[in-house]
């Protein structure tokens, strides 16, 4: 037992296995219940069978399910790069010397700490058709004449669910790559404003290199956060108006949970994966290559 | 499945009777309950209840205050947890498939058929209520009855009726509320020419999308399905309702394609529309307002039954409530003794009076509560459950009704139509297609 316990290797296995047991039990078991259950035809109440491709199949030719679809890349394509831009120009104002440096650093954060489904209820008064206090003011300013119909037209709630999960994810990306900001040493700035580099030129040859790599770990995960969006799009609309702002994760549970069709429901979470994978894939083959951060090309 | 069974429940309940015992600390339930020796509670019985928020305070009041009485009878404690209505349906699903979660949860529309062999079989206590009470109406039937034995215990259901403004609906020429569809259309017409739109929810609201979007197909023949479950939602009569809809959705308020279940309360007490369906709250919350304005407008506030189309009779969809009791409960004895005594007539009724009607009664004597006559704005209400159509109309009740409405596809259909993003026959295609899927197994 003694020679045991000094044994690196077991000590080593045994100080890893809590850890093991929670991945196995919390994240493997899941997943692999999910991913078999789009496999089957259960529902809520009744174990399920194995019925192989039927639910992809429906899924591939259903309408609303192609819909969500188009929705969610369009959801997260659009909001990430908002967020992206947005959360490196706040970023980049922030590591300015400004006066309140540090207040403005801890408003920024609160779109962040504010629970979701708090401010998605705001952003839902602020789009209703009859009381959105944005229509009333500009309708005051006499810049519009009519309210305007943010969530009842399908492309005005897909660009106003956009504005939200923007405007809730973009202090992420911002103090993430603050962060990445903050570790650049001043001497490169220095040395290039030395040989006459333009403010354009120290961004595109010093910043944006140097900070790719956090660029990638953030806009992974902000991708990932923005492709699996729920409470957004359940308070503000419902998937709503006419299917135009489902998204797959929101499909996947009207469809499981209220609809009841567990395997239908799991098959369409299912689907996220590779999409998920690819853009994982994508950040560490992709924007963590050692060429690309460097300026250099394939 | 619970180790109790009917065979064991003579035998408990016999055995009781004649010991003279009367399970924990000498419970005292109602003279009748007593008298025929029923539903002795298990030893040290506890309940857990999960149901839905109230929709008014004074239901929850009322319910909580009803839940104390049977906990000071019978020394039976009992824990109440409120969620909202639409988490319940997703709760009491988890609970049968794990077998584990309150006694008993009280739910919605066709739950109950959804797993009908997770749920003890409570025949006994609808007999006893029933026989009673005058009488379960027929649609309670359908909602909580399987293979001929009682599988949830009905609660009522939230009530719908067209709630108008009176003044408009004079403004628009009309003396009294039209029960035709034509006429209905042009009294819509007339008040939105008045400058006083309508509003009907059209986005993935399921209590008021789904009411009125059912309504208007059923009153023109269309049905999801027929007896047999064939779906054959793509007829001409849908598309005559589709048209129908088309119609009405030009007297509408701007935003219904985005309108959730309260976006029409607001719109109504905002003054913005003077015309839509819903349950007795919005008249509740103007009567108990301390604002003046909406004291008035409750004056102006009248509530009419939806109008009968071609079919020739009540085509109305409200939300039905089942009391159910789930087999891995522990004292389904004491279940049955609590869900028997909250709708007894000495705490339904006065229950349903804090609520002003908000659930109208499965049983026919409620029908005679005074909350029914004594504001005559409350008496449309009344007669929700008698003319009610149930959820899956015409066809059976089960997995494929529960889903085809979960997934929104009459509500959807009627919403593509009306606001023109798809031509009815398109919109009608479509739903026949997407509501197949659950029909087919």
């Amino acid at each position: 037992m003694n020679r045991l316990f000094n044994n690196k290797h077991f000590l080593g296995m045994l100080f890893m296995l809590p850890a093991g047991v929670l991945l196995l039990v919390f994240l493997t078991y899941p997943l692999g219940l999910g991913t078999w259950l789009g496999f089957t035809d259960a529902k809520i109440g009744r174990a399920g069978h194995w019925i192989g491709l039927d639910n992809f199949q429906y899924l591939v030719g259903d309408s609303v399910a192609r819909l969500a679809l188009f929705n969610t890349l369009f959801y997260t394509v659009v909001a990430s790069a908002l967020k992206f831009a947005l959360g490196l120009w706040l970023a980049l104002l922030l590591n300015r010397r400004l006066p309140f440096k540090s207040f403005f650093r801890a408003v920024i954060l609160l779109p962040f700490i504010v629970p979701t489904a708090l401010s998605a209820i705001a952003f839902w008064w602020m789009y209703d058709a009859q009381f959105s206090v944005l229509s009333w003011a500009l309708e005051r300013m006499g810049l519009i004449h009519t309210y305007i119909d943010f969530l009842g037209d399908p492309w005005n709630a897909r660009f106003s669910t956009i504005a939200a999960n923007v405007w809730r994810g973009v202090p992420f990306v911002a103090i993430c790559l603050l962060a990445g900001l903050q570790t650049i040493s001043p001497s490169l700035y220095e040395a290039a404003a030395l040989d006459g580099a333009t403010p354009w030129q120290r961004f595109r040859h010093v910043t944006l290199p140097l900070l790719t790599p956090i660029i990638a770990v953030v806009m992974t995960f902000s991708v990932l956060f923005t492709f699996t969006d729920f409470q957004l799009i359940y308070v503000i609309t419902r998937g709503g108006p006419l299917n135009a702002t489902h998204l797959m994760a929101t499909l996947s549970f009207q469809r499981a949970i209220p609809g009841g069709s567990l395997g239908e429901g799991a098959a369409l979470a299912t689907l996220m994966i590779p999409f998920l994978l690819s853009a994982i894939l994508f950040s560490y083959f992709g924007l963590q290559r050692r060429k690309w951060q460097q300026g250099g090309r394939d | 499945m619970s180790k109790y069974s009917r065979r064991d429940f003579l035998k408990t309940t016999a055995g009781a009777a004649a010991a003279g015992t009367l399970g924990v600390g000498g419970a005292t339930l109602s003279e009748d309950a007593l008298a025929q020796g029923r539903w002795v509670p298990e030893k040290g019985a506890k309940l857990r209840v999960l149901r839905w928020k109230r929709f008014v305070q004074g239901d929850e009041d009322l319910w909580m205050q009803n839940t104390k009485k049977f906990t000071q009878k019978t020394g039976i404690e009992v824990r109440v947890d409120n969620e909202g209505w639409e988490d319940v349906r997703p709760k009491a699903a988890v609970a049968a498939n794990v077998g584990s979660g309150p006694d008993i949860i009280i739910s919605t529309f066709e739950d109950a058929h959804q797993y009908p062999e997770k749920l003890v079989d409570v025949t006994d206590v609808c007999n006893y209520l029933g026989g009673k009470y005058g009488g379960w109406y027929d649609v309670c039937k359908s909602y909580c009855t399987h293979k001929n034995r009682w599988i949830a215990v009905p609660m009522g259901c939230a009530g719908n009726a067209l709630v108008y403004r009176e003044s408009k609906m004079h403004e628009a020429g009309f003396d009294k509320f039209p029960s035709d569809l034509a006429g209905f259309l042009k009294l819509a017409q007339g008040m939105k020419a008045k400058g006083m739109p309508s509003g009907f929810a059209l986005g993935n609201a399921t209590g008021d999308g789904n009411s009125w979007t059912h309504w208007v197909v059923w009153a023109h023949g269309g049905k999801m399905v027929d007896q047999h479950n064939n779906v054959v939602i793509n007829s001409p009569e849908t598309i005559a309702a589709l048209e129908y809809a088309k119609e009405l959705y030009q007297t509408f308020a701007p935003g219904t394609l985005s309108w959730l279940d309260s976006n029409n309360n607001k719109a109504f007490l905002d003054g913005q529309i003077g015309l839509t369906l819903n349950g007795i709250s919005i008249y509740y919350a103007a009567k108990t307002s301390q604002d003046p304005k909406l004291k008035e407008l409750a004056n102006d506030i009248q509530h009419a039954h939806l109008p009968i189309g071609p079919i020739g009779k009540t085509t109305e969809l409200n939300l039905f409530f089942p009391m159910m009791l789930f087999k891995y409960s522990k004292h389904p004895n004491a279940a049955k003794a609590y869900l028997a005594f909250m709708m007894e007539k000495e705490q339904y009724e006065p229950w349903q009076q804090a609520a002003i009607g908000y659930v109208t009664q499965p049983l026919k004597a409620y029908e005679a509560n005074p909350i029914w006559t004594s504001d005559p704005k409350h008496t449309p209400y009344r007669d929700a459950m008698k003319i009610m159509l149930p959820n899956g109309y015409a066809g059976d009740m089960g997995y494929a009704s529960a889903a085809t409405m979960a997934d929104f596809i009459m509500v959807n259909m009627v919403a593509e139509a009306a606001s023109g993003s798809k031509s009815p026959k398109e919109a009608a295609a479509r739903a026949q297609q997407r509501a197949e899927r659950y029909y087919k197994l």
